[in-house]
């Protein structure tokens, strides 16, 4: 007679749930795609911060970005809406159910071209929610055409060369007041990590632009958006250490060398500055940051923009503690009198 | 100078001919911006307020300041609230469009105008006033800056001394106007009873409208279509509103914040018991809509056709991801640079079929304030209940001109909140009858399926993906021929049981006339007095009053019941029409419809089978 062996059990969270409670489908993006590196870190940001998967509402708008929100947290709702508009839907499910985390995730073209009239609204109303996009400057969905982030100069394998500037996200998104602008790489995990565990802490736009190589259509020699690139040209602002709420600050810091940011939720965000005297609360500095690199050629990344105090949308509509959505009917039909005094009024 | 010397019946001097009393129409041509609005309300509401049956209607430009617009009220004895061709009383007020009004009106009118403008002399079959109304605001209006909008009082005076108007209900009325500010009430107030006593020593009265006291009004209300539909929104429950400014819509969002402000706070927490959001466009007012339905809440937008086109890619996704939505399309011209402040019923085809590939939409078409009102509360009902979006086809006439009406009452009947899931109880239970969850899955056999609301349940079968017409009955990304074509099939027949829960049509039937006559919305007013009018010419009519998109059997059974039936529509195509050929009259043995709609291309057998199929039949 043999025993069997107990399967080791699997770590868990603060809530007990492992890190598959927070996996969704298969991906059926291509091998290699920087979007597939990107869910994983979703996945564990959600599971180290211990979010309750029924309450993350997964938001997109079409193209291979907006298709991997089927691939994390399937014990939340999702919503594939149509291009470019995500951020109205977001908003419009923000305002019915302020209780649930939103996590939109968006491509160059979803964002940067046919969508840039409503992310621009969504940054300056600062709707609660965190919106990540999966920058490769180019449209996968549709066979490689350039988007309005590619580079200038910048080249597609057909031989088309991109005559116009990129739209630079954290600078816009800066400009119309989001409180938390992050950079960062597919390919630096640990950097997206604490990038996404801070968004998620954050209250407000949380916007996170990654450069997400397209291993299909934006990954040669000529192209601003690929691995090589990226890895040869990023230069890190800062290191990113993240303490969540749940956890004691046990390490103490030098505020000479590292900045301390505390978020919405308790949880605090370290950042071991590497260029010298840099201030990621400064939101002049932050723009200068932006144009010089932009000069220079230089892939920064990092928390940009971090203004943990201010007021989001719904914060400013004064809703009721119960969400819209589930509201009793009975709080909103007024009672006869009110239609009564309604109708004496016209009268 | 006190009201009770104005109350002693003088002497007026009657008319040649016999009176016209009570039913005749009032036209005040002014440039807006000039405040005439305020003086015509006035008029209006003193006349109803003497119990006569009235109607008011701007007809105003797309214009803030300086251009042509004209406010008409019809009193009729006889309650017809519709607009009539002929003009009794021209109150002129607009020198550049003085002229061209006079030679316009009816002979035998009544001309009330500015002395200096000397119309007199383009027509000798008319009653003229001449009245110095420049003259007379600088005498009663010391404020310089008030006097170009108190010009208009002056003539609210001199057109009620002239129509026997009772200064009693003035009073009242210009007290109503301004919500009793007090200083503005006396300073209107002192323009309107200059006017009537330089009307009383300076004029003689030559025509022959009279108006008179009835007892037609008592009770009733004074209404404008999109405030109705804002009150209907209020009651109904709506938590989420989202919309871009857009005339002849605006006032219905705006007239819905105002009610929300007084009605719809909570007397316990002193929260709104609502959210409501001035989007950057219709795209995203229709996003924001369909977001909050998604996630359980009554939300519903407004806007007219420039907006209805913008959201024609999202109401499709609303349609096959299957979301309550309402959207109310306060109609007018198009496009955004044609006549947007007139009024049309011009989206009735765009709007059943808004959307790309296959789609139909629920359409309610109310023909009154009072219908703006209970249509407003079932259009909640209804698109909770079928989960999709849902139109309501009001009109600028309609929305934006004031109707009488009997007060609307109190809606009786519960909320229908749809089908919804929404404990971890109620999804076992479902789960065990149904094998699992499927959100796409017609477990009722009516081809609406249960939904769940993100975050509500916390529950490993509770979550879903929503997106377009690519899934399964489990909601799970699908581009097989047989689940798209299931799919496709299930919301057709969703759609056929909307036809028995629609408002039905209203039908004056029984005639036992040959001719028919259908109409809709807002042309309800002028049929109904048609009728009338063509009773006593000698021909008798049976009328269908449609109310709602899809069809119910009543328009088929209605057509086959009559030689000939008239359709009545207020667009150039006919719309109406082209949609009862179709769908009604087009059902023709000789037709046939050979359907291909799986996704794959066309192919030579499909055809030769469909034919043979009919050729066996």
């Amino acid at each position: 007679m043999s025993t069997v062996a107990e399967p080791k059990a699997a770590p868990t969270n603060r809530r007990g749930l492992s890190v598959k409670d927070y996996g969704g489908l298969k991906s059926t993006l291509c091998v290699g795609c920087g979007h597939d590196v990107i869910t994983r870190q979703i996945i564990q940001a959600f599971y180290d911060m211990g979010v309750e998967p029924h309450r993350v509402a997964k938001m997109s708008g079409i193209g291979c970005s907006s298709k991997t929100t089927a691939y994390f947290v399937d014990r939340g709702h999702g919503f594939n809406a149509v291009h470019g508009r995500m951020p109205s839907v977001a908003t419009g499910a923000a305002l019915a159910n302020p209780n649930l985390l939103y996590i939109g995730v968006s491509g160059d073209g979803d964002t940067a071209s046919i969508g840039a009239g409503q992310f621009v609204h969504l940054l300056r109303r600062n709707v609660p929610m965190i919106y990540i996009v999966e920058n490769n400057g180019v449209y996968g969905l549709t066979k490689g055409q350039f988007s309005a982030t590619a580079d200038i100069g910048s080249r597609l394998k057909t031989g088309v060369v991109n005559d116009l500037p990129a739209m630079d996200l954290c600078a816009l998104a800066i400009e119309l007041g989001c409180g938390y602008v992050a950079r960062s790489f597919s390919g630096d995990m640990k950097q997206l990590l604490a990038l996404i565990k801070g968004a998620i802490a954050h209250r407000g736009t949380a916007m996170l632009d990654v450069i997400s190589p397209c291993v299909t259509f934006n990954n040669h020699e000529d192209s601003t958006k690929s691995y090589k690139w990226a890895k040869d040209h990023e230069i890190a602002i800062q290191e990113i250490g993240f303490v969540p709420f749940f956890e004691e600050i046990k390490v103490d810091y030098d505020p000479g060398t590292t900045q301390d940011v505390a978020l919405h939720d308790g949880s605090h965000i370290r950042l071991r500055k590497l260029r010298a005297d840099y201030d990621a609360t400064d939101k002049m500095a932050a723009l200068g940051l932006l144009h010089e690199g932009q000069t220079k050629k230089e892939f920064l990344t990092g928390l940009i923009y971090v203004e943990p105090e201010k007021k989001d949308f719904l914060s400013l509509l004064h809703l009721p503690e119960q969400p819209l959505a589930i509201i009793a009917d009975e709080k909103v039909r007024p009672p006869r009198e009110s239609l009564a005094r309604m109708m004496a009024e016209l009268e | 100078m006190s009201t009770a010397i104005l109350e002693e019946k003088t002497a007026r001097p009657g008319p040649e001919g016999p009176a016209v009393v009570n039913d005749f129409s009032i036209h005040v041509a002014t440039a807006n911006g000039s405040g005439s609005m305020s003086s015509n309300n006035i008029l209006m509401r003193s006349i109803f307020q003497m119990g006569i049956p009235v109607s008011g209607k701007n007809l105003f430009p797309s214009n803030i300041q300086g251009l042509p617009t004209w406010f008409t009220i019809r009193a009729s004895r006889e309650g017809f609230i519709a607009r009539r061709r002929d003009i009794a009383v021209l109150i002129c007020m607009n020198p550049e469009t003085a002229h061209e009004d006079v030679r316009t009106v009816h002979p035998g009118a009544a001309v009330i105008y500015e002395e200096s403008l000397k119309l007199d002399s383009l027509r000798s079959d008319l009653h003229f006033y001449p009245v110095p109304f420049q003259k007379l605001v600088l005498e009663l209006v010391n404020d310089g800056k008030l006097r170009r909008l108190v010009v208009n009082m002056i003539y609210v005076g001199v057109a009620g001394w002239l129509l026997g108007i009772d200064m009693a209900e003035i009073e009242r009325a210009v007290a109503k106007q301004f919500q009793g500010k007090a200083k503005a009430v006396e300073i209107n107030l002192s323009a309107i009873r200059g006017g009537w006593e330089w009307a009383e020593k300076s004029l003689t009265k030559t025509d022959p409208f009279r108006l008179e006291r009835m007892n037609e009004t008592a009770g009733k209300i004074i209404v404008d279509g999109n405030a109705a539909a804002a009150i209907g929104c209020v009651m109904a429950g709506v938590t989420v509103v989202t919309w871009y400014p857009i005339t002849p819509s605006s006032s219905l969002a705006e007239s819905f914040t105002d009610y929300c402000r007084r009605f719809r706070m909570d007397p316990e927490t002193g929260h709104p018991t609502f959210a409501i959001v001035q989007a950057e466009d219709e795209l995203a007012a229709i996003g924001m809509v369909l977001g909050a339905g998604w996630a359980g809440a009554r939300a519903m937008t407004t806007t007219s056709g420039p907006g209805i086109s913008l959201m024609s890619e999202f109401t499709g996704l609303g349609y096959y991801a299957e979301i309550p939505a309402v959207v109310f399309d306060v109609q007018r011209v198009g496009p955004s640079t044609g006549l947007p402040t007139r009024t049309m019923q011009g989206d009735i085809l765009s709007t059943y079929n808004l959307s790309h590939g296959d789609a139909r939409h629920i359409l309610l078409i109310p023909a009154s304030v009072k219908e703006c009102y209970e249509m407003a509360i079932e259009a909640f009902d209804l698109s909770e209940r079928f989960q999709t979006p849902i139109f309501v086809m009001m009109d600028l006439d309609l929305g934006m001109n004031n109707w009488m009406s009997d007060p609307f009452p109190y809606p009786e009947k519960p909320f229908d909140r749809g089908k919804v899931l929404r404990s971890a109880e109620e999804l076992e239970e479902h789960a065990k009858r149904f094998e699992g969850f499927g959100r796409y899955k017609d477990v009722d056999g009516d081809g609406i399926p249960w939904r769940t609301l993100p975050g509500s349940i916390d529950h490993p079968l509770a979550a879903y993906f929503t997106r377009g017409s690519g899934h399964t009955e489990r909601a799970t990304y699908s581009e097989r021929p047989d689940d798209y074509k299931n799919n496709m099939d299930r919301l057709a027949r969703k759609f056929e049981n909307a036809r028995t829960r629609v408002p039905a049509p209203v039908l004056s039937n029984g005639s036992g006339s040959p001719v028919g006559l259908i109409a809709y919305g807002s042309s309800d007013f002028a049929v109904e007095e048609a009728r009338v009018i063509l009773e006593k010419r000698g021909i008798e009519t049976d009328y269908l009053r449609l109310r709602a998109l899809p069809f119910t059997p009543d328009a088929a059974a209605f057509v086959a019941g009559h030689d000939r039936v008239y359709v009545v529509d207020q667009n150039r195509d006919g719309q109406m029409y082209e949609l009862l050929c179709v769908e009604v009259l087009g059902d023709s043995p000789k037709l046939r419809s050979l359907r291909h709609y799986d996704g794959f291309p066309l192919d030579a057998e499909s055809v030769v089978e469909g034919v043979e199929a009919g050729e066996r039949s």
